[in-house]
């Protein structure tokens, strides 16, 4: 069993002050395993706020990033799975799905992580997932009105992942889930 | 061995007069087993020769004391038993009187003396007089200091105290005090009298074996404060002021500061409380060297856990209140002790009283060096948030009186004092943990003044640091006004600050915490929050080019959340003048951006117009959303020259275009030509071949009224179409091997897309075509083997074989389609 946090799109300090202290009192280091993050953290004191929890972390660069070295997109495989991650303002429309999806197949990934929008989703397409995780600190964006907070933890075991998606509305942290079991043809890697 | 041959002839003497002492000490025995008071007398006397020595320092002679004491006892048993016997006891208080030696004499007087006082054949007054004016017969301080010592050690369970058994009609409590008292000040005029003896060269030998000496002089201040007769009038009326005399007029630095330390440890803090116009008051008469801030230090602080330990009594009160009413006859007590305690500040004005000595002493003492007069403020406001939590206006004053007190002098260098304005600034924070308190603080400001620009800034940090933990809004501009006076060390650039010393990480890190100030600076009323984004503008803007990297970004996303709230509501409220309007606040956002070029951002600002644009057309004003597009395509032309910025700038330039749906045609052809064009122009083929296809999107928006021109789309493929084929060729002219075929499976994919949104113009032919090209380019021997290629287009085969067996329409769609 592995812990994954998904999240992106932070915008720090540029949109927001910092991550909401409910959020921060649940993020605890030594708990996760890996941590991917589509980008927008923007600056250094938050990347090194991330390491603090995790130090195996997997960042694509969003357009506010001040550091230039993260990459466009990266693939990583954790147990079965082929995780493909991306900060998603180079897909166009942003945030479409089937835009989305020939990144997916671009990619060859089962799950595919991408940001930007700050709005959350995360559904099941052709036989894979693709998530995003929204903006964990629910930053303004022009795209998505009124967001809330959000990020997600994936429990990867085998074949099996299970995402969870935590979400702040109203001062309350609401926990949903998808489960998601891959069959071992659904890819060709 | 130790070359120091003083310190082996002092042990040699100790030896000796210890040996002296034992010898005598065993025949004093002897007569003592045989009832012979005669030699008993004889050898005690002898033995308590050996204490008139005066070759051993402070610390041996005490040892040798207390071996003399031991047999004391002894003694003092022997003669309690002897009066027992029949002797008369104011007889033996006679013959002791036959020692021929005065120092052994009185430590022999003393102990009947004891004897005489249990026996209650005299008063006790009367016996604890004369001794106390017989010892006035040793005037060496060593010895006399020991000796009225044993005389306070034997008397101390003697006293004619209230409740003793030894008060009398004749006997009262007055007494008792008067005879310590006197005690007191004769011993302390020995000890101060020890520093006048001996060569200057060893003084500070002199001064060290003083104080090892002075709990024999403050114990007597002990004994006073157990005496349970001295209550608060006797304490104010005579304990008090005769100590303080004492202290006043013995002129000894040493003792002054050890025995007013004495005074503030001993006695009660409700006595303290009631009497600290008096006790104040010597404060500014003693000596100026001594280190006065740190014994008023001390009473602050005791005053102020005695108002914090009653105040935790008031939370029980709370608690009780919730119990039910008939409760409440139980629970009297504390709820009275809370009453009478903390009025009893305001009554007896402790704080004017405390603040008015803190300034005659530091008026009194001109050498006092900053931070002793700063650490007294200090100590001052600590009470006064523990006491008088309620008064902001107390706590002002103690800055202001601060800032009276710093000023006309230079800024603070020293680190001591400096730590202790930033310890003085810092205790409001903590204890309101409300930055709103500080803001209400008129001097506040005025002490942050006093500061050097390193310790201001860490200020400044340490301010907005208590905002964000506190999570406190700030919510007028009066308030953001005057929160930018106090953290304006990081805002701008303060005359005189050095600037070329700035560590690099610092700054970033200190201009980042100014931009998530920003974030809590808000009110939900638009016309308030606009009167706070003017002003936040106003100082951002002072801040100059390296600053505004960091500060403009958050201000601007403030503001377009403030046109977000307003683009609801805008139908202007019948002719009400608005300043508030979204019209107005893109105008803001325009200058501010504006700032950016000085920088120079460039890429920065044209996100940052791209966002504004966007705001815009949710706001359905074409012209400005227009002219955002043009500064962020000026931008582009002019200032963007990286091919890596180019390549993610036409991205960003081409989602947001994609969106706006705010304009006519004559505007939207203006803009996607200028973006189609931009994207055929990157530098690297690739780039050049995603950005086109990307601008097919321009012109097919997917929902009900967006356009839908399929043959631009078509246009923008073929074109990313030409432009991957110019790729190819040219990776065989260079490399001799055709580039790898991705480009080619992407814009299938493109295809793929447009097919199913129902595009006329993509056609199955059209992507059966594609996909045979596909096919032979990568069976072909001269392209480059590329895995990642080929697994896309597998997957992308794999999807349309997924779509064509979907059925219904989408299937029936696919079904011309061979793979």
């Amino acid at each position: 069993m592995v812990l994954v946090l998904a999240l992106g799109d932070l915008h720090i300090p540029h949109r927001a002050a910092d991550l909401p202290p409910k959020f921060k009192s649940m993020l605890v280091p030594g708990k996760i395993q890996h941590i991917i993050c589509t980008g927008n953290l923007c600056i250094k004191e938050v990347h090194d706020y991330l390491k603090s929890l995790c130090p195996d972390m997997h960042i694509t660069r969003g357009e506010y990033d001040e550091d230039a070295r993260y990459p466009e997109t990266k693939t990583l495989t954790i147990g079965q799975f082929k995780l493909g991650l991306c900060h998603g303002h180079q897909v166009v429309p942003w945030g479409d799905l089937d835009s989305l999806a020939m990144l997916q197949r671009q990619l060859d990934v089962d799950i595919l992580v991408t940001g930007h929008t700050h709005q959350f989703k995360a559904y099941k397409h052709e036989g894979g997932v693709v998530i995003n995780p929204g903006s964990a600190t629910g930053a303004y964006s022009s795209i998505t009105y009124d967001v809330n907070p959000s990020f997600v933890l994936m429990d990867i075991d085998a074949l099996r992942v299970v995402v969870y998606v935590y979400e702040l509305i109203d001062g309350e942290v609401k926990v949903d889930k998808i489960d998601f079991k891959k069959t071992s043809t659904s890819s060709a890697h | 061995m130790i070359s120091d041959g003083g310190i082996d002839d002092e042990e040699k003497w100790l030896a000796e007069g210890i040996a002296g002492l034992q010898h005598n000490a065993f025949y004093m025995h002897r007569a003592l087993d045989s009832n012979n008071l005669r030699d008993a007398l004889k050898y005690s006397a002898q033995m308590l020769s050996e204490l008139r020595t005066s070759r051993l320092s402070p610390h041996k002679y005490y040892e040798l004391y207390m071996r003399a004491f031991d047999e004391l006892r002894k003694l003092e048993m022997f003669f309690k038993e002897e009066t027992k016997r029949g002797c008369s006891v104011i007889d033996l208080y006679e013959l002791v009187q036959h020692a021929g030696n005065i120092l052994p004499r009185l430590y022999l007087l003393c102990t009947v003396g004891s004897v005489y006082i249990r026996s209650k054949e005299a008063p006790a007054k009367d016996v604890l007089k004369d001794l106390v004016e017989m010892c006035r017969g040793i005037q060496h301080p060593v010895r006399g200091l020991f000796l009225r010592s044993y005389l306070s050690q034997v008397s101390r369970d003697k006293l004619p105290d209230i409740g003793s058994e030894y008060e009398g009609d004749a006997d009262t409590v007055i007494d008792a005090v008067e005879f310590v008292l006197q005690n007191f000040t004769e011993m302390n005029k020995l000890w101060v009298r020890m520093q006048h003896q001996g060569p200057v060269r060893e003084k500070e030998k002199r001064e060290k074996e003083r104080s090892e000496l002075r709990d024999l002089v403050g114990k007597n201040l002990h004994v006073l404060s157990q005496i349970e007769g001295v209550d608060l009038d006797l304490y104010r009326d005579t304990v008090l002021p005769r100590v303080l005399e004492q202290i006043v007029n013995c002129k000894d630095e040493i003792a002054q500061y050890y025995l007013m330390d004495c005074i503030i440890q001993v006695f009660p803090d409700e006595y303290h409380l009631q009497t600290l116009e008096t006790l104040l008051g010597a404060c500014p008469q003693l000596q100026p060297i001594v280190d006065i801030k740190t014994v008023l230090s001390q009473l602050m602080d005791r005053l102020s856990n005695y108002a914090a330990s009653s105040a935790e009594v008031t939370h029980c009160h709370v608690f009780f209140v919730f119990l039910p009413p008939w409760s409440m006859i139980f629970q009297t007590s504390p709820y009275i002790f809370v009453l009478q305690v903390l009025p009893e500040f305001l009554q007896v004005e402790a704080f004017a009283k405390l603040s008015n000595a803190i300034g005659k002493v530091i008026e009194a003492q001109v050498d006092m060096p900053a931070f002793g007069s700063i650490g007294l403020y200090v100590s001052l406001l600590t009470f006064t948030l523990r006491v008088h939590p309620d008064r902001l206006d107390y706590v002002d004053q103690v800055l202001g009186a601060c800032v009276k007190k710093l000023s006309g002098k230079a800024k603070l260098e020293d680190s001591k004092g400096t730590k202790q304005i930033v310890a003085l600034l810092s205790a409001p924070l903590e204890k309101y943990n409300d930055i709103g308190i500080a803001l209400k603080l008129s001097n506040y400001p005025r002490v942050m003044d006093h500061l050097d620009s390193a310790t201001n800034k860490v200020m400044a940090v340490v301010i907005i640091q208590s905002i964000m933990k506190n999570n406190t809004r700030i919510s007028t501009a009066d308030k953001v006004e005057a929160l930018f006076e106090l953290i304006k060390g990081l805002i701008k650039d303060l005359d005189g600050a050095p600037v070329d010393e700035l560590d690099e990480e610092d700054f970033k890190e200190e201009q980042n915490s100014v931009a998530r100030l920003i974030h809590m600076l808000h009110n939900d009323d638009p016309e308030e929050m606009l009167k706070i984004i003017c002003s936040v503008r106003k100082h951002i803007l002072s801040g100059g080019p390296k600053r505004l990297a960091f500060t403009v970004p958050p201000l601007i996303f403030s503001a377009l959340k403030l046109v977000r709230r307003l683009q609801g509501q805008d139908g202007d409220l019948d002719g009400e003048e608005m300043s508030a309007t979204p019209k107005k606040i893109f105008q803001l956002l325009h200058q501010t951006i504006e700032a950016l070029l000085s920088v120079p951002a460039p890429e920065l600002a044209l996100r940052l117009y791209l966002q504004c644009a966007e705001a815009a057309n949710d706001c359905d004003i074409e012209p400005v959303a227009y002219e955002f597009f043009t500064q962020a395509f000026i931008l582009y032309e002019e200032e963007v020259a990286d091919s890596k910025a180019q390549v993610t700038a036409i991205h960003l330039i081409i989602g947001t275009l994609q969106r706006m749906n705010v304009f006519g045609v004559e505007n939207r052809d203006t803009l996607t030509h200028k973006a189609t064009g931009y994207s055929a122009k990157l530098l690297k083929k690739p780039d050049q071949c995603r950005a086109v296809y990307a601008c097919s999107h321009l012109f097919w928006v997917d929902d009900q009224d967006g356009i839908k021109d399929g043959e631009r789309v078509l246009l923008c493929l073929k074109r990313a179409l030409r432009i991957a084929n110019a790729a190819q060729q040219m990776a065989n002219v260079t490399r001799g091997s055709s580039g790898p075929v991705t480009l080619f499976v992407e814009i299938l994919n493109k295809y793929l897309y447009f097919f199913e949104k129902g595009n006329a113009q993509v056609t199955t032919a059209a992507i059966q075509g594609l996909v045979e090209l596909i096919t032979t380019e990568m069976q072909s021997d001269t392209t480059t083997q590329d895995p990642s290629a080929d697994a896309f287009f597998s997957s992308t085969l794999r999807y349309i074989q997924f779509q064509k067996q979907k059925g219904g329409a989408m299937g029936e769609k696919y079904e011309p389609i061979k793979v």
